[in-house]
């Protein structure tokens, strides 16, 4: 496979250091003098980043749901298991649907916006909410303490010397964006959080209307307001998030009322559609922990999380709806996250615990369609600390935005998350070769020779000269021996698989090398 | 979560603050005229005997100190609330302390006049230019440690209002040593005599250089302390019918022959009765056509004395001036009619009857039902002393006593040139009037905050949490706030703790929606059970290793920087 041809130039080292923190955008630091204009891919070709933040923990297993696993699930997880008949079908993949509360999802997934990517963790996963959030929102390893988030280290790369020089003509507006809640570490850069808060739905509308909330009849109601207009109206970008509000308007009529999620989504179209440049926002929908009724005892297709995968799932159909409407919705790609997935065995209070690996949802028109991964495998039988193996590293998501939406160069891409991730070809190949999904592409991995096999046998892949990770998984879907893990030279290549002391049964061998994830049955017999 | 080593706000030169005049944002949204119809209470000078909760121990500390310390809350929750204003008083032991030292010696530079790293300047000699420039930082550096230093006494507010009341400023005044004798005088008064202060101010030798007193003779008379002295120190423009302007010349001509004495080591005042006008002085009506005499010889200077007998003879005028003063430098700005016939008359009248102490008037003041009325508290937006001191004694900011005299003195000269950056540089006030917040109709202190100084105090309580600054000393001086947490109780309650932190670093009170976002989105992490937080912060507690405590870490930043950013942490 071929990087893309144009490289983006490596962009300076900042240069000075901020002189301000965590996403305090102030008037007076913008009279410096621009630093560095770098030629930005992102910003040339407009492409946006929006994340919806599960908090909580979703179980996984309970929203993409394998299909072929009823009978162990039943036994497993029986007092919330969605009734068979209920799951949404997902058309190519007969043995995974979705939770019927998603219908608007499924209905995206039908015009070919969904990709789905299955069980996404990490190695040692951790069941603590603090320290998983902490681990995905500064991507690092989980026995490591990182000070900057992700996407900080993204925009760094981005935007050197911020805040110094900013906001200018390249780049007039906010870096990043949250709504809903505080600046998030996800955007701690090396000096300064690169991004802006909007702390709740009514300071957007207060922006907007050049308004602040009310404050009592008081000497101290009279100073509040003084200070509050004056705060607000000292927000660097305060400007320009009024124009870009000014400049468009929600068109969808889809949008749910009671859905916190959709509030901050139309805040999200509107100032995209208004022309913001911004390229990240993240949005946060909660609740996702799960330890108790999270179905309805006598209809386990309602309840507790079927509520929050309906406010999901209506609010980015109606976000979408709406960047369609403006003509934005080929711009703008949605990744769903969420600290863990839950346990497979259910509890006896009718919930589920803290798990590990659980599928993340990306949206848009250039997502491939489909689903990357196979089935989680059910054990028939489950004990309380079981847990789904990983299949995709939450890295490895990253890296497909970083390389795939923001089209940055490898170097960079590792720089960012560190090292070296495999690239799930969630994206439709921008420049170059077309990506594929698993099923549709199996020249980069071959079947198996001999086939049964007893004692040894040989596996040919190509590389596409990156790294390549081929791991083999027994019907449980645990990997039980990672066959090559390494950068492996552009070309053809085979390799040999030894019995060791694997039991006689049915594998599954996969490849990950750049965009390319595909996997073959083997058989082994004594 | 980010450590950020910041040192440009310490290296580059300060810029100075944006006047709030020529802000577009601050023209647009202060005062255009005095606010009317505000709900403000009738409550009078009755010895309040209300309740008392955490919520009037802090409005008393935010007023009296510089923003309430946890310790001290605690004290005055265990008395009454006369005794905790006594307290306050009581606590003003140290009016004078050990003076500035040499804190600028360095290894390429040396006191010229021999004083010794470490050994006080202030009766030094005068040395040069250089020294002097130096001494006059180290005093300034020196105020402020006395201010983070306070003991949780009165002392220093009152220092602070007597500063901006006999304004002088240090850019002015040729002499450091001076400046300091000044400022003794100020602090030997600050809690005493108002009479006997004006006196001892009229021929302080820092404001007959300020107020060109000392160039004021029989041939050339300068009318400016005779001005000031009734305009701005004692009457007021404010009365009807008042002084006119024959009394400001017959005023000057009383304090003809001040004059000051460079050839000893400390220059000091001293009369010439060659220099002193001979005529005997004629005032006008206001003051009963009173005649003060020309007094011969060096009797010449008792002439002063007779002038502050008749200004201050003039009682209603100077008590009500001051208590005005008072009220809108303790309590707000407007002074309706109803807070004038119920606070600022009785208030004047005890003054009067104490023979112009002002202790007594602070004391009723500050006891009464008026003060402790909801509708009085939270509505001073804090001035920059206020807002940087308050950081120090609030979050019990550490500047460690292992340091040099000479690095400590970087510390406290940061903080000092950052009020600079800010609009208010201790030792130098804009000019005679003092700063204009504490005067200017009818923006009053709205003037502290405009587009360019508010995002500026933002920087700085930011910087606290995040990075601290060194100012070149090689010590980090930031808030500790793991410690600082670690000495609130319940600080495993999230509830609690939001709770704890809003009340006493918010001036007004933040709704509870508002409140559990803070709580939700920080301390949970956006989580919607307590005990994921309770499990955090008790697990750090009982074992503060890195795991556990880059757990709690962010939380708690994340907390403290939303918090510090609200417009109600600039209220007081």
């Amino acid at each position: 496979m071929q990087r893309r041809d144009f490289l983006k130039m490596a962009p300076v080292a900042a240069a000075s250091t901020a002189m301000m923190i965590n996403g305090l955008p102030i008037q007076s630091f913008a009279e410096h003098p621009l630093l560095h204009l770098l030629a930005k891919q992102t910003q040339a070709n407009g492409r946006v980043m929006v994340f919806v933040q599960m908090n909580g923990g979703n179980d996984g297993l309970n929203t993409l749901i394998p299909l072929d696993q009823y009978s162990a699930l039943s036994v497993a997880r029986g007092n919330i298991l969605i009734p068979q008949n209920q799951v949404l079908p997902l058309a190519g993949f007969p043995n995974t649907g979705l939770h019927p509360a998603m219908n608007k999802i499924r209905d995206m997934y039908v015009n070919g916006m969904v990709n789905l990517v299955q069980s996404v963790s990490y190695p040692s996963p951790n069941y603590s909410h603090f320290r998983a959030t902490d681990i995905w929102l500064t991507a690092s390893d989980s026995n490591q303490y990182l000070d900057t988030g992700w996407l900080g280290r993204y925009l760094d790369a981005e935007y050197p010397g911020f805040p110094v020089g900013y906001p200018n003509a390249t780049m007039p507006d906010p870096l990043a964006i949250q709504i809903g809640s505080s600046v998030s570490t996800v955007f701690t850069g090396n000096s300064v959080n690169m991004g802006m808060a909007i702390s709740d739905i009514n300071s957007f509308y207060n922006i907007v209307n050049n308004s602040v909330d009310p404050a009592p009849n008081t000497p101290a109601g009279h100073e509040l307001t003084f200070l509050r207009y004056i705060s607000q109206q000292t927000q660097q970008y305060n400007a320009v998030l009024q124009t870009a509000a000014n400049n468009a308007s929600n068109l969808s009529t889809q949008y749910p009322t009671g859905n916190s999620l959709s509030d901050q989504l139309k805040i999200v179209a509107r100032l995209i559609a208004g022309g913001l440049k911004t390229p990240l926002y993240i949005v946060n929908i909660g609740s996702f922990d799960t330890h108790s009724v999270q179905v309805d005892a006598t209809d386990h297709t309602i309840g507790a999380h079927a509520t929050l995968l309906k406010k999901l799932s209506d609010a980015i159909y109606a976000f979408y709806d709406d960047l369609k409407l403006h003509g934005k919705d080929d711009k703008v790609a949605t990744a769903t996250f969420s600290e863990f997935g839950r346990r497979i065995n259910s509890n006896s209070s009718g919930g589920t615990d803290h798990g590990t690996a659980a599928p993340v949802m990306v949206f848009g028109k250039s997502v491939n369609p489909g689903i990357i991964g196979f089935n989680p495998i059910i054990p028939s039988t489950v004990t309380t600390s079981d847990n789904l193996p990983m299949q995709h590293d939450f890295r490895s998501v990253y890296a497909a935005i970083l390389a795939d939406w923001f089209d940055l160069p490898t170097s960079e891409v590792n720089s960012i998350l560190l090292r070296s991730f495999p690239i799930p070809p969630i994206f439709k190949k921008i420049n170059g070769v077309a990506n594929t999904l698993e099923g549709g592409d199996n020249e980069a991995l071959g079947q198996n020779a001999p086939n049964p096999m007893t004692n040894n046998t040989h596996i040919p892949f190509y590389s596409d000269g990156s790294h390549v990770l081929i791991e083999l998984y027994n019907m449980e879907g645990r990997v039980v021996q990672t066959l090559m893990n390494q950068v492996v030279e552009r070309g053809a290549h085979e390799l040999i698989l030894y019995r060791n002391d694997l039991p006689a049964g049915t594998y599954v061998y996969k490849l990950i090398n750049g965009k390319i994830t595909s996997s073959r049955k083997l058989l082994i017999i004594d | 979560m980010s450590t950020i080593n910041r040192t440009e706000l310490s290296s580059k030169p300060m810029e100075k603050s944006m006047d709030s005049n020529q802000d577009p944002i601050f023209k647009k949204y202060a005062n255009k005229t005095l606010p009317t119809g505000l709900m403000k209470t009738t409550a009078g000078l009755n010895l309040y005997t209300g309740a008392w909760t955490e919520t009037e121990v802090l409005h008393l500390l935010r007023r009296c100190t510089f923003s309430p310390n946890a310790t001290m809350v605690q004290t005055l929750l265990t008395l009454n609330p006369s005794q905790a204003v006594d307290l306050l008083f009581t606590n003003a032991t140290n009016t004078i302390t050990t003076p500035p030292i040499n804190d600028y010696n360095t290894a390429t530079y040396t006191d010229p006049t021999g004083i010794a790293l470490g050994a006080p300047w202030v009766n030094a000699a005068y040395g040069d230019s250089t020294v002097n420039y130096k001494r006059g930082i180290s005093m300034k550096a020196w105020w402020l440690k006395q201010m983070i230093n306070n003991n949780n006494s009165i002392l220093e507010k009152m220092v602070l209002f007597w500063h901006n009341h006999f304004s002088t400023e240090l850019g002015t005044v040729p002499d450091a040593r001076v400046y300091y004798k000044h400022l003794e005088l100020i602090r030997t008064y600050a809690l005493g005599n108002f009479k006997t202060f004006t006196r001892q101010m009229t021929t302080d030798v820092c404001m007959l250089y300020y107020l060109n007193g000392y160039l004021n003779t029989n041939t050339s008379p300068d009318e400016n302390y005779a001005r000031e002295l009734q305009e701005l120190f004692t009457i007021g423009k404010e009365n009807t019918p008042n002084y006119i302007e024959d009394d400001v010349k017959a005023a000057a001509k009383v304090l003809t022959g001040w004059r000051i004495n460079t050839t000893t080591t400390i220059p000091t005042a001293y009369f010439d009765s060659t220099k002193h006008h001979t005529s005997n002085k004629q005032f006008s009506s206001f003051y009963g056509n009173a005649v003060i005499p020309y007094q011969s010889g060096a009797n010449g200077a008792l002439e002063t004395d007779v002038l502050i007998d008749m200004l201050f003879s003039k009682q209603q005028e100077v008590a009500k001036f001051i208590c005005r003063k008072l009220y809108r430098f303790f309590i707000y700005y407007t002074i309706d009619s109803t807070v004038e016939t119920n606070v600022i008359a009785p208030l004047a009248q005890i003054f009067i009857n104490n023979n112009w102490d002002i202790v007594p008037v602070l004391k009723t003041l500050f006891k009464s039902e008026h003060f402790f009325e909801l509708n009085s508290k939270g509505c001073i937006i804090k001035s920059p002393i206020d807002f940087l001191v308050g950081i120090f004694n609030t979050f019990k900011v550490d500047v460690p006593a292992t340091m040099t005299d000479y690095n400590k003195s970087l510390i406290y000269n940061y903080v000092r040139s950052y009020g600079s950056l800010i609009a208010q540089d201790i030792g130098d006030p804009p000019n005679v009037s003092g700063w204009p917040s504490y005067y200017q109709v009818p923006e009053f202190h709205e003037l502290w905050i405009n587009s360019n100084t508010l995002p500026k105090r933002m920087v700085f309580s930011d910087m606290m949490l995040n990075s601290g600054f060194t100012a070149g000393s090689g010590t980090t001086i930031k808030i500790d706030y793991l410690n600082f947490v670690s000495q609130i109780p319940n600080a495993d309650d999230p509830v609690l703790l939001v709770d704890y932190l809003c009340n006493l670093l918010l001036g007004i009170s933040i709704s509870q929606t508002k409140k559990d976002a803070l709580r939700v989105n920080n301390l949970l992490s956006g989580q919607t059970s307590n005990y994921y937080w309770t499990n955090a912060w008790t697990a750090y507690v009982a074992n503060p290793n890195t795991a556990n405590t880059n757990i709690v870490k962010p939380r708690l930043l994340g907390l403290l920087l939303e918090l510090t950013r609200l417009p109600e942490f600039q209220l007081s």
